[in-house]
């Protein structure tokens, strides 16, 4: 049969103009399945690499209770991480291939992950501002439109939603308490706030996939808007419990009905990017010795599966 | 108050709680995202009932003290853990062997105490009991596998059993609160729970094709009088250092 | 020795005892206890399962997009294979 590219590029994008969602069987452009793989890769790393900064305080929560809540909620990351690694081996590669990428950098992961964890406020700040711009990405990419993806987003954002009520609530809580707990808040909050800004990519006019993903529906709306939306619902969120926001540009437009914002530095966004924020080479390594160690655990695994088949076998 | 039932529901609520601070350093370093996820699932599971005993030990004992006073409050000379809980994760083999002998010595301990005639206490067991049958054969399940896997992991297990079993004398140490409790029908009879617990492990370390080591005499002991190793001194220090550090603040 | 896989499976769980199983997700393991103790930890970590299946991902056979035409299709215009094709006199009730 001949097989024309034209005509199969057509009614692909035919099929998602019409909103009908593209499964790992269906034909697709190379480079469709080519980025779906980074952008699945990247988020399914991000989900791994983040249970690093929170997995710090486990041992030091300060009440049973914190100490539990952050423990299912690090541990819901491995979950996130491990449901995507899945939906992207559905386009071909397989989990052993991504990770290889994550531990010799040749894929990336979210920057917010680089930041270090310093104070035990930073467990309420990236649960409220980090799981918040998380969800706000999640929840559009739910409507995705390629299927095992959206799917995989739409029992993530389920799972997710305590995430970040959780952290809001650590927040309020120590706002009421002493001095010294709000202090550490205001300074989380400092530390984490533009780091989250930059969590939504570059601005529109500096990303260079936008428009292609766009049209793919892999991508719903633009960077710029969703980090608007984070913003908008963010804000009154840190008025109402007294956390001032480190942006003296920051105000509310009457006439737009949105918040104006201050500049996002964008030197250190691609610096963090390009590996010089302050925690990638001890992520990446607590990565690579993590996956080194459990080496011998996986071989073991196998070994024993393949001698209790042959035992059987014979 | 019964001084007794406190200390031993202490011992309980101890043993569950540092084991669990220990499984939760995993958290991110698994060898597979799958077994991260597991060993996390015992962690809560133990982190619940460290929680529940320590409330009950707390109402026991009637001064105010609640579960986290209790955790984050006392000195290492005062805890009541098992010194099996309180050593290092050193590698998974460890790590497996070390819940492997706790799960179960929980096993046969919280079975004996579903018929314990203190309400609360049999309650208690009855729950912490279907939690522990899971964490019982994720460890066996993983022993077989580790012992028969492959020459390293072998080797790694068998050297991770000859450690621990050092401690093992420790699970069956039996004193006078055990005695009080056990006339009072509370207590688990210790002499069954070592005997259970002896079968049981020689069975999976002779499947999983691993030596069990002689006994010895010289058994490090010591977690029912608060005598521990030098490890939980830095597991609280850790552990305690938000609450110790601001007295005052609530979380 | 180089870092082998561990085998792809799939999981089924059912959400109340008398339903239908329904796929869940995918976990790796090396054997099929594994597998049914991994898919336990990760799929019904919110109480989602009262039952669950573990099946090697390569024993699935699935039917492909270009099958949807002869397999599917056919049945479209069989509407007498629904109830509400027939109509019953006024007044009558359901069996």
């Amino acid at each position: 049969m001949e097989v024309n590219i034209e005509q199969l590029e057509k009614d692909f994008q035919a099929k998602i103009d019409a909103g009908i969602s593209i499964e790992p069987k269906d034909w697709m452009p190379e480079r469709y399945r080519h980025q779906l793989i980074r952008m699945m890769s990247q988020h399914a790393h991000s989900e791994v690499v983040g249970m690093l900064p929170e997995g710090n305080w486990i041992t030091r929560a300060p009440s049973l209770m914190r100490k539990m809540v952050l423990l299912a909620k690090v541990q819901d990351e491995a979950g996130h991480g491990l449901y995507i690694y899945s939906a992207t081996e559905t386009l071909g590669i397989s989990r052993d291939e991504m990770i290889n990428q994550l531990l010799t950098g040749k894929a990336k992961y979210s920057s917010i992950f680089n930041y270090p964890t310093l104070n035990w406020a930073d467990m309420g700040a990236i649960g409220w501002l980090v799981d918040g711009a998380a969800i706000v990405n999640q929840t559009a990419l739910a409507k995705c439109s390629f299927g095992p993806y959206a799917r995989a987003m739409l029992r993530i954002c389920k799972e997710e939603n305590f995430h970040q009520k959780q952290g809001y609530q650590i927040l309020a809580n120590m706002m009421q308490g002493t001095e010294a707990q709000k202090q550490m808040v205001q300074d989380a909050v400092n530390r984490f706030w533009w780091p989250s800004l930059m969590m939504f990519g570059p601005s529109d006019k500096n990303s260079p996939n936008s428009d292609e993903l766009m049209r793919w529906k892999v991508k719903l709306y633009s960077n710029d808007d969703l980090r608007q939306r984070f913003i908008d619902r963010t804000v009154p969120q840190a008025e109402a419990i007294g956390i001032k926001i480190p942006d003296d540009k920051l105000k509310w437009n009457e006439k737009t009905r949105h918040y104006e914002w201050g500049e996002i530095n964008w030197d250190e966004f691609y610096a963090v990017i390009g590996g010089n924020g302050p925690c990638n080479r001890l992520r990446m390594k607590q990565r690579n010795d993590a996956h080194k160690n459990g080496q011998w655990v996986r071989e073991a695994a196998i070994a024993f599966a393949e001698k209790r088949k042959k035992n059987k076998a014979a | 108050m019964n001084k007794d039932l406190f200390e031993y529901t202490l011992r309980l609520g101890d043993t569950s709680l540092i084991l669990s601070q220990r499984l939760g350093e995993w958290c991110g370093h698994g060898p597979m995202l799958e077994e991260d996820i597991a060993l996390t699932n015992i962690a809560l599971d133990l982190l619940g009932q460290a929680k529940a005993f320590l409330a009950y030990a707390g109402e026991i004992e009637g001064k105010g003290r609640n579960e986290d006073v209790l955790a984050f409050h006392r000195d290492a000379n005062h805890f009541r853990n098992l010194l099996l809980t309180e050593q290092p994760n050193v590698d998974f083999g460890f790590t497996i062997i070390r819940q492997l002998f706790v799960s179960t010595w929980q096993h046969y301990l919280y079975s004996e105490l579903t018929h314990a005639t203190d309400k609360n206490m049999s309650a208690l067991a009855v729950k912490s009991l279907k939690e522990v049958n899971y964490h019982l054969r994720f460890a066996s399940d993983w022993t077989l596998r580790l012992g028969d896997g492959t020459e390293e992991s072998h080797q790694r297990v068998q050297a991770a059993v000859n450690e621990l079993w050092n401690y093992t004398g420790d699970l069956f140490e039996i004193d006078q609160v055990d005695e009080a409790l056990l006339k009072l029908g509370i207590a688990a009879d210790m002499k069954k729970v070592e005997a259970s617990w002896n079968k049981h492990i020689r069975q999976v370390l002779n499947d999983a094709t691993l030596s069990v080591p002689e006994i010895n005499n010289f058994m490090r002991t010591g977690s029912r009088k608060g005598v521990h190793t030098e490890y939980l001194g830095f597991i609280l220090a850790e552990m305690q250092f938000l609450p110790r550090a601001y007295p005052d603040a609530k979380w | 020795m180089s870092d082998k896989q561990l085998q792809l499976w799939e999981v089924f769980t059912q959400k109340k005892t008398g339903m239908s199983f329904e796929h869940a997700g995918s976990v790796r393991a090396a054997d099929k206890e594994m597998a049914l103790l991994n898919a336990r930890d990760v799929y019904s970590r919110r109480g989602e399962a009262t039952c669950i299946w573990v099946v090697p991902s390569e024993c699935i056979s699935s039917s492909s997009p270009e099958d949807i035409a002869s397999f599917f299709e056919p049945s479209d215009d069989k509407i007498y294979r629904h109830p509400n094709f027939y109509k019953t006199p006024d007044g009558i009730k359901q069996v």
